[in-house]
């Protein structure tokens, strides 16, 4: 009896366990157990979004009736092989994240203020995983701005160790907010035009009412709000200082899931909201999507060779991989969406494992990691290093990791475009990306320790965590077929017209 | 035209209102002025929801019986309470940071703190020698 409630309210114990949790965290006046109540948030979390892949893997489409009120008049959420794909990735992450978390906060954070970070990190998960679920326009606002504010609240954490987070966070309340103000214009628009907040309902309104400007503007702001929450060149510069100043195991959360959820956001407007009217969708991925996916990589890429920063480098080269997830998506073929979905998931496996091991740079080093702080730290720390390696091959793409995965089958699906161009621009910039990965591994694995350094002390606490995900990193090299399936099954549900 | 004008006045204050505000969050140097300004383009967004929700001749929707009654639309209202509630936390966490970075730059103009960044931009490491004491 119980578990049958409990199996059939799944997507709302998602978001609810997490933001339930949060101010009994607020209040706990111990680190370790604020920590405890974080993992076991997560934890319940994934253990729910696996539950729900697995009932829709067959392409099963659960709506969930918030309260028992009927759609449109309540508030919907959805889960379908599209959405229950994203959970799971932003839930594994999440989890990994919170593990790692422990160490890298009783470090960078006071412990009278633990409690309170890890509440903002529990609003953060659940906030995400209602935005990747909610079928209501109006409430994925809210839960755009919930996540977006406890995520500022995290970044100005950073303050104790490097006063500029302060700066990073401000920016990033600002910019953020003037993007989910743009959503909401949109919002506005689309319901003038239709007199409905369920997606699903716009989707099937949409292709009949005679909308005229008020469609093109409606879309247009919806779109260009996303943007910027989901870092796409232009509107992606409040990311590089936002990742690169606050606490290590802060970038490691948002770096992994942040912007995954605001591109499946993107995703959903394009294919499920705007499904019906695919002529504007056409002109706006094929002339603005895509120019400006290509461009974020050219940008993220070129900045991160010239940073000497390591966690700002690899901020900057977060706005490239972003951008590879933008083209897949905005390809707008099976084939290309699914790229983008695989993606999404790879891309999490290699940041998460890339800003965990820079948080343990971090804290055995106690100073920024830099190209000079860290030069010869492969034999210092072993451990933590050969992880940060293999992780970093995964970026370039290198076969047997989960990188090349994507790469192949971005590759294969702009292919069967016959973009040409777009496909030697791909290629040029996966070869950049070789130049900054070259620098840091040079200077890590070939340049001997300055003299008289101390020894450094390796944290299994960290490392441990910081290895799952190095190994999912070569698991998914080798075996990719969940994914690629999983992925394929996304693509198809978004594809499918309706939400 | 005119008459096109005065009868979407409420729509033009709405543009006016909100490139005002946009304005000053990306002119501004000051950070105060920059919270304002996007109080000022959030409102502007409010005042479009409650104009698309009001009915000309419509009345406050409690149903009073009489089936000829025009009410107006009360979903966009309740949608911009919402709306509200968000803007006032975001103004709030915005002036806080700015509390805060005022506290830590000695100043609240960016182009001061961009300065004071510049000048002494070395990390502060709460454990000065972290994992090796323990």
């Amino acid at each position: 009896m119980m578990g049958a409630a409990i199996l059939t309210n799944l997507p709302a114990l998602l978001v609810v366990v997490p933001l339930l949790l949060a101010p009994f965290s607020a209040v706990l006046p111990i680190a370790g157990l604020a920590w405890v109540l974080a993992l076991v948030g997560t934890g319940i979390s994934f253990l729910a979004a696996l539950m729900l892949q697995s009932v829709t893997e067959n392409g099963v489409r659960i709506s969930y009736h918030l309260g028992n009120w009927e759609p449109p008049w309540g508030i919907e959420f959805v889960v379908d092989s599209a959405s229950s794909l994203t959970l799971v990735v932003m839930s594994a992450l999440g989890f990994l994240a919170t593990l790692a978390a422990r160490r890298l906060v009783a470090i960078e954070i006071a412990d009278k203020d633990s409690g309170k970070f890890y509440a903002a990190w529990l609003l953060v998960v659940g906030g995400l995983f209602g935005l990747v679920m909610t079928a209501d326009a109006f409430n994925l606002f809210v839960f755009l701005e919930i996540s977006a504010l406890a995520s500022v609240i995290l970044i100005g954490t950073g303050a104790g160790t490097d006063r500029r987070a302060l700066v990073a966070g401000y920016h990033y309340l600002v910019i953020g907010a003037v993007g989910a103000t743009f959503y909401v214009i949109g919002v506005g628009f689309v319901y003038a035009i239709t007199g409905t907040l369920n997606m699903g309902d716009m989707a099937s309104r949409l292709p009949d009412a005679a909308g005229g400007a008020a469609l093109y503007v409606g879309f247009g702001f919806m779109v260009a709000g996303m943007l910027v929450k989901a870092a796409i060149f232009p509107v992606h510069i409040w990311l590089p200082a936002a990742y690169g100043y606050a606490p290590s195991a802060v970038s490691t959360l948002l770096a992994a899931i942040a912007t995954k959820a605001a591109l499946y956001v993107l995703a959903r407007i394009f294919f499920t909201i705007f499904g019906g009217t695919p002529d504007i969708v056409d002109i706006a991925l094929s002339n603005i999507i895509v120019p400006l996916a290509v461009g974020g990589i050219f940008v993220g890429t070129i900045m991160a060779i010239y940073e000497a920063d390591i966690k700002k480098m690899f901020a900057h080269s977060s706005v490239a991989q972003i951008g590879y997830i933008a083209l897949g998506l905005a390809l707008a073929t099976p084939a290309g969406i699914s790229a983008g979905f695989i993606h999404i998931g790879n891309h999490a496996l290699i940041k998460g494992g890339i800003f965990m091991a820079i948080g343990g740079f971090v804290a055995a080093l106690g100073a920024r990691a830099s190209l000079e702080t860290i030069t010869g730290i492969g034999r210092r720390m072993p451990i933590t290093a050969t992880a940060f390696l293999i992780c970093g091959l995964s970026l370039a793409g290198l076969p047997l990791t989960a990188g090349f995965i994507s790469k192949l089958y971005l590759v294969r699906a702009i292919l069967e475009t016959d973009s040409y161009a777009i496909l030697a621009l791909v290629l040029i910039s996966s070869a950049l990306s070789v130049v900054y990965l070259w620098k840091v591994m040079e200077v890590m694995w070939m340049q001997p320790a300055p003299a008289r350094s101390p020894k450094l002390i390796e944290n299994p606490a960290i490392y441990l965590p910081l290895w799952m995900v190095a190994l999912g990193n070569i698991w998914f090299g080798i075996d990719a077929s969940w994914i690629v399936g999983a992925a394929r099954l996304a693509a198809t549900a978004l594809l499918g017209g309706g939400a | 035209m005119i008459e096109q004008l005065a009868g979407s006045w409420n729509y033009i204050i709405v543009v006016i209102l909100m490139m005002t505000g946009l304005f000053m969050v990306i002119a501004r140097a000051n950070l105060v002025k920059k919270m304002i300004g996007l109080s000022i383009f959030q409102t502007s967004v409010f005042i479009f929801y409650i104009s698309l929700g009001k009915m000309a001749g419509g009345t406050a929707p409690i149903l009073d019986g009489n089936p000829d009654t025009l009410y107006s639309n009360p979903l966009p209202h309740v949608l911009i309470l919402t709306a509200i509630v968000v803007g006032v936390a975001t103004t709030a966490l915005g002036l806080a940071l700015i509390l805060r970075i005022n506290e830590a730059f000695g100043s609240v103009e960016e182009d001061e703190i961009i300065a004071a960044k510049a000048s002494q931009s070395l990390a502060r490491p709460k454990r000065p020698t972290s994992e090796a004491a323990e």
